[in-house]
């Protein structure tokens, strides 16, 4: 959306609630849909992009807004000055609670954030500032100039604005490098730690900026209620607003919205008629929100809002800015790479028993051997992913054992993997821009404020280079998913390249790819070795390794059986032994 | 009538082929091979023949059409297939892998269940010293025999074995590749998927070599392995 | 402080609460290795169990039949749109043939008033089946879907049983007779009838689970299930076929439960929930594999809540939820790895 859409948006926010002959109940649901909607933005970021389920986000909507009734009632400070206090504190309780619980993984999670959520409901109940079961009444209304909004209008154009700033600021977000580091979480962590991205650090941003709009919401709810109680911070509120993210589509901005409205009004609509149908007490709805769920999931996981809009335009980047500044190549000739000794065994597998090598600048290096040899594990012995139980790893001297893979890509190690790991929800460009992110300083701050706007348009510059240089340059705006298997593997070498690295580990590039497309590689190849880069390669197309590679190292059985010239090797009966196998 | 009749097997993956229509017959009684470099859908095609995942074409067994059943339903009819990762059942006993193995005779009674355990520790003897420890305390070598074994227990008409030498010493390869010639002369059909072209080609009778997805070149395999082809396949062309 | 009489107090009443969590913890471990569903309705189970054996009067019908029943036609009718045949066959005997027979039973027997373990039986027997009805309605179709989706959907599942327990148990707690009014005194500790009924019944029930895995095929099959999918569907072990059997099991042992403790607390309709989240943190502290770790913990939870409810009764849920938490970050500690996750 252009900036002119956003303001039109924003103008819809103030002047709609004032419609003549509009029911006043209708805009109280407004004011409803309104505050949930924020809270499904946020789990938008949590949950659809960033992979995490969070059944916590009511609970912490209550910390937003039990810091503003608080402090507006029991110290008589004005609501507005509540609004920092709310954020800041979701933002603090986020902070204390993604530290011990984002380590988690998977369900793990899901179930911690259940957890909090009964936590922090009993903790509501009981304490006795903020109310126990009672709650705080008495909250005053948000006030401008001395003019109270007790209005519901006035209150429903506040909570709109609110909605469509939560909504800007969260677009802003997600077209960052810190947007793409979230999205990457989700199908593409192993190759997002290789180019650098702390992966812990974007799980926590997800979880506070999530928590931050929950507060937000919080504090808009207070002021519109001017009461608040425990119940609608429960478990079951939370359930309903991840409820509201998966019917809408988690994965998509506009969803939140689409699943709040859906929700609160069928909602709404079965409170009215439920008690006709089953007689009255019986909260029915809950029944029918459970099944929905589950319906839902069964249906369309991926929610209304994919099969509602059509397929969106991908996203297209201006590319012409200046490219990111060139990173320095070491000395032709010098020492990259050095495995010594190294060895690593699984229960009582040994998949590498013993591997020494050199690798150095400027110098192409084919590491083969047969299915087992135990070449993709010393690849991910390498480059961090997997660490030695013996041996070590040295980097242009440096001994780099017991690294991670972001340390190692810090120090310029760039990979690819076997299965390519391409983020699902990048086009083919932010992909590649994915592997600058060591190379981008902006702050999620500086992100939701769009103040990295000069440092995005450097880096697609940057990448839009490196698409080119690996032939793909018409397939920028392309979705990921949509190439083949061969295409997402030279994607895989241009975000590589992307991340400026001296030292290239690329595993089995060529496979998947058509003749032409193996020449214009290796050409590629070719190239990057003139420039001084130091290249490991492991290959299974023979024919593709032997003309192209310096010095060959072939492993069997996790050790290295025969080092030297292409031509040398092949004629080297152990070598033979091992593909063809011998005769039983 | 051939045992397996596999026709046109495709399968994709992400949009990309791994497999573009294959066909594959398998006599009974005979041991017969596919060979084929890394990544050629070796393991995808094994896959697909017994209904691990999706794919199009036909599969007939036996002049039954078992395109559509699911795994469980294509072990009742007697296929059973040892996968390259073994799919061990690591926290029990050799033994009640074994058991389990039979579970497709779960009707008959005990004492046949152990005859035929005894029968499978005598085509395997070091099964049956480890036979009470666990099965992911076992050695490679160990894990295949225990895989193949546990196939061997349901009395599959056809068994598929994918990669058996992979990852194993030359002395226990060949004591494999013997125990799988033996399983010829017991009336036991297979289909060998291996990488180790030689002793695939010295065993089976019938041979096709998978590139890319495709059979490129099929038929005797005595003729296969005299094949300059077979050979640049697996070590690239001259220069 | 506290003197010696109050904390073996304490001490007993944490063990047999912790013995009812165990065997909850028990029924999620079994739910989640074979069918990798966090089984959140075990609460619900337990609930109607409790409210169930409560309310038999000798006179009326156990509501909850209603349920069973219900549920029975929406799991024939979900799984009539594949089923065909054998299948559909099979299907319709255990999803409107089963609830039908046991109504039957059910309605005979009451009148007889036999006694306390019959009206245990029959509670059980109204209760239990609604777990592998639930399975087939909501989880056995995502049987491929991702752990998280599972857990979604089974909140979802939470929230509808316990709306429909509201409408089938209204409102009101209710607590059911002790099993047995005689009292044990050794020395100071004084273990009442139904304490000594808990503890046995968990014993039995982990013995004979126990036998289940250790010598029964069907048993080992559901462990080979659970420890690899692929594997069981090679030897040709159905897995939608063990997942209905972990789900029985699961439904049986909840149902226990919910007997077990109707004499000991007043339960409501929603009750179960924080029961069966308590047999969660069990249920995790064995990492969702563990069945005598998960045992174990349940016993330190039951004592925990004791003492947290004696020294800070308003605090006592807060103090056992938040301290899943430090085991929930031991446990992903233990296992670190950068899978991606889907």
């Amino acid at each position: 959306m252009k900036p002119l859409h956003w303001l039109a948006l924003a103008a819809l926010a103030v002047l709609l609630p004032w419609l003549p002959g509009l029911p006043l109940f209708w805009v109280s649901l407004a004011c409803q849909i309104g505050i949930s909607a924020i809270i499904a933005t946020g789990l938008v970021v949590l949950t659809g992009v960033a992979g995490m389920t969070s059944f916590a986000q009511a609970s912490l909507m209550g910390i937003g807004a039990y810091a503003t009734a608080v402090l507006s009632t029991n110290y008589g400070l004005s609501p507005w000055l509540g609004l920092p206090a709310a954020l800041m504190a979701s933002l603090v309780v986020a902070l204390a609670m993604g530290a011990v619980t984002l380590r988690l993984s998977g369900h793990y999670l899901a179930l911690g954030t259940i957890a909090w959520s009964v936590s922090l409901y009993y903790l509501y109940a009981n304490l006795d500032i903020l109310g126990r079961n009672d709650g705080i009444s008495g909250i005053p209304p948000l006030s401008i100039a001395g003019w109270r909004l007790i209005d519901i209008r006035a209150s429903a154009v506040v909570i709109g604005l609110g909605l469509v700033g939560a909504m800007l600021t969260t677009r802003h977000l997600l077209d960052s490098r810190w947007g793409r580091a979230m999205r990457a979480l989700r199908g593409g962590a192993v190759a997002a730690a290789s180019v650098g991205v702390e992966l812990g650090q974007a799980r926590m941003l997800a979880f506070v900026y999530a928590a931050v709009l929950a507060g937000f919401a919080g504090w808009l709810f207070a002021h519109l209620q001017r009461a608040v109680n425990p119940t609608p911070f429960g478990l079951v509120a939370g359930i309903q607003y991840l409820l509201m993210a998966v019917v809408g589509g988690a994965a998509h901005l506009p969803g939140a919205l689409l699943g709040a409205i859906l929700v609160v009004l069928v909602n709404n609509a079965l409170q009215d008629w439920l008690p006709h149908l089953v007689g009255p007490g019986v909260n029915a709805e809950t029944v029918v929100f459970g099944l929905a769920l589950v319906l839902m999931l069964q249906a369309a996981p991926t929610g209304l809002w994919p099969l509602l809009a059509r397929k969106s335009k991908p996203r297209h980047h201006d590319v012409t800015a200046a490219a990111l500044p060139r990173t320095l190549m070491p000395a032709q000739g010098g020492v990259a790479l050095q495995a010594i000794n190294l060895q690593r065994r699984f229960g009582g597998l040994v998949a590498v028993a013993d591997l020494s090598f050199t690798l150095y600048q400027g110098e192409l290096l084919g590491l083969i051997g047969p299915n087992g040899a135990g070449k993709s594990t010393s690849f991910n012995l390498l480059s961090g992913v997997t660490q030695p139980n013996h041996g070590r790893v040295e980097l242009g001297g440096r001994d780099m054992t017991g690294s991670s893979p972001q340390d190692m890509a810090r120090c310029g190690i760039a990979r690819s993997f076997q299965h390519a790991k391409l983020v699902q929800s990048l086009t083919v460009i932010e992909n590649v821009a994915l592997g600058t992110h060591l190379r981008g300083a902006a702050s999620p701050v500086a992100a939701v404020l769009r103040r990295d706007r000069a440092e995005e348009a450097r880096i697609f510059a940057e990448a839009a280079i490196q698409l080119e240089r690996c032939g793909l340059a018409d397939l920028a705006d392309a979705s990921a998913t949509e190439l083949a298997l061969g295409q997402q593997r030279i994607v895989e070498i241009a975000r590589a390249l992307a991340a400026g690295p001296s030292v290239l580990l690329l595993d089995e590039p060529a496979a998947g790819l058509r003749h032409a497309e193996k020449q214009a590689l290796a050409a590629l190849l070719r190239q990057l070795r003139a420039e001084g880069m130091a290249i490991l390669l492991v290959e299974h197309d023979m024919e593709f390794v032997m003309s192209l590679a310096d010095r060959l190292v072939v492993m069997d059985f996790g050790t290295v059986i025969a080092e030297g010239r292409p031509q040398d090797v092949r004629r080297n009966p152990a070598v033979i032994e091992a593909y063809l196998g011998g005769v039983a | 009538m051939s045992l397996l009749d596999a026709q046109n097997i495709s399968v994709a993956y992400r949009g990309v082929r791994a497999v573009e229509g294959v066909s594959i017959a398998v006599q009974q009684g005979e041991i017969a091979s596919v060979i084929g470099p890394n990544g050629a859908g070796k393991t995808s095609l094994l896959a697909a023949l017994m209904g691990l995942i999706p794919s199009q074409g036909r599969v007939m067994f036996d002049g039954h059409d078992i395109s559509h059943l699911p795994t469980e339903a294509r072990v009742e009819r007697g296929l059973a297939l040892v996968p390259e990762s073994r799919d061990l059942f690591a926290t029990m006993t050799v033994r009640e892998n074994l058991m389990l193995g039979a579970y497709r005779h779960r009707g008959e009674g005990a004492a046949k269940r152990r005859n035929g355990m005894e029968e499978a520790f005598d085509l395997f003897p070091r099964l049956r010293e480890r036979a009470e420890q666990l099965a992911g305390t076992l050695s490679g070598g160990e894990r295949q025999m225990l895989a193949m074994g546990r196939a061997l227990m349901g009395r599959p008409r056809l068994l598929m074995l994918d990669e058996p030498s992979l990852g194993l010493a030359p002395l226990i390869v060949r004591d494999i590749f013997r125990t799988i010639a033996t399983l010829r002369e017991k009336g036991v059909s297979v289909l060998l998927v291996e990488q180790n072209a030689r002793a695939a080609l010295a065993l089976s009778t019938h041979a096709s070599v998978l590139e890319n997805g495709s059979v490129t070149l099929a038929g005797d395999s005595a003729a296969l392995a005299a094949d300059q082809r077979v050979t640049e396949l697996y070590l690239g062309a001259a220069h | 402080m506290m003197d010696t009489s109050t904390l073996l107090a304490l001490v007993q009443d944490g063990v047999v609460n912790g013995a009812i969590y165990a065997l909850l913890a028990l029924a999620l471990v079994l739910v989640f290795a074979v069918t990798r569903t966090i089984f959140i309705p075990v609460g619900e189970i337990v609930s109607f169990a409790a409210l169930t054996y409560a309310g038999l009067d000798g006179k009326t019908t156990p509501p909850v039949l209603a349920l069973t029943m219900g549920l029975g036609l929406v799991a024939f009718l979900r799984g009539a749109v594949k089923a065909r045949g054998r299948a559909l066959m099979i299907l319709a005997l255990e999803t409107l043939g089963l609830p039908a027979t046991v109504t039957a039973i059910v309605m005979a027997v009451v009148p007889m008033q036999l006694g306390i373990v019959a009206n245990a039986a029959i509670a059980i027997l109204c209760v239990a089946p609604l777990a592998p009805l639930l399975y087939r309605i909501a989880f056995a179709p995502l049987a491929e879907a991702s752990v998280l989706v599972l857990l979604i959907a089974s909140v979802g599942a939470h929230l509808a049983l316990s709306g429909l327990g509201l409408l089938v148990f209204g409102p009101e707690g209710a607590r059911g007779d002790a099993f047995s009014d005689a009292v044990l005194e050794m020395g100071p500790i004084i273990l009442p009838g139904q304490a000594i009924w808990v503890l046995a019944a968990t014993l039995a029930t982990m013995i004979g689970l126990w036998a289940f895995f250790r010598f029964t095929l069907a048993g080992a099959a559901l462990r080979a299930t659970a420890i690899n999918r692929r594997g069981a569907r090679l030897v040709g072990i159905a897995t939608d076929q063990a997942g209905l059997h972990a789900f029985w099991l699961a439904g049986l042992i909840a149902a226990v439960s919910g007997v077990l403790i109707a004499p000991l607390t007043t339960i409501y309709y929603d009750g179960g929930f924080l029961i069966g989240l308590k047999g969660f943190v069990a249920a995790i502290v064995g990492g969702l594999v563990s069945y005598p770790l998960a045992a174990l913990a349940a016993i330190a939870v039951g004592i925990l809540e004791s003492f947290a409810a004696f020294q800070a009764s308003a605090f006592k849920e807060v103090i056992v939820f938040a301290g899943i938490i430090p085991v929930l970050l031991w446990r992903s500690l233990r296992h670190v790895s950068v899978e991606d996750e889907e």
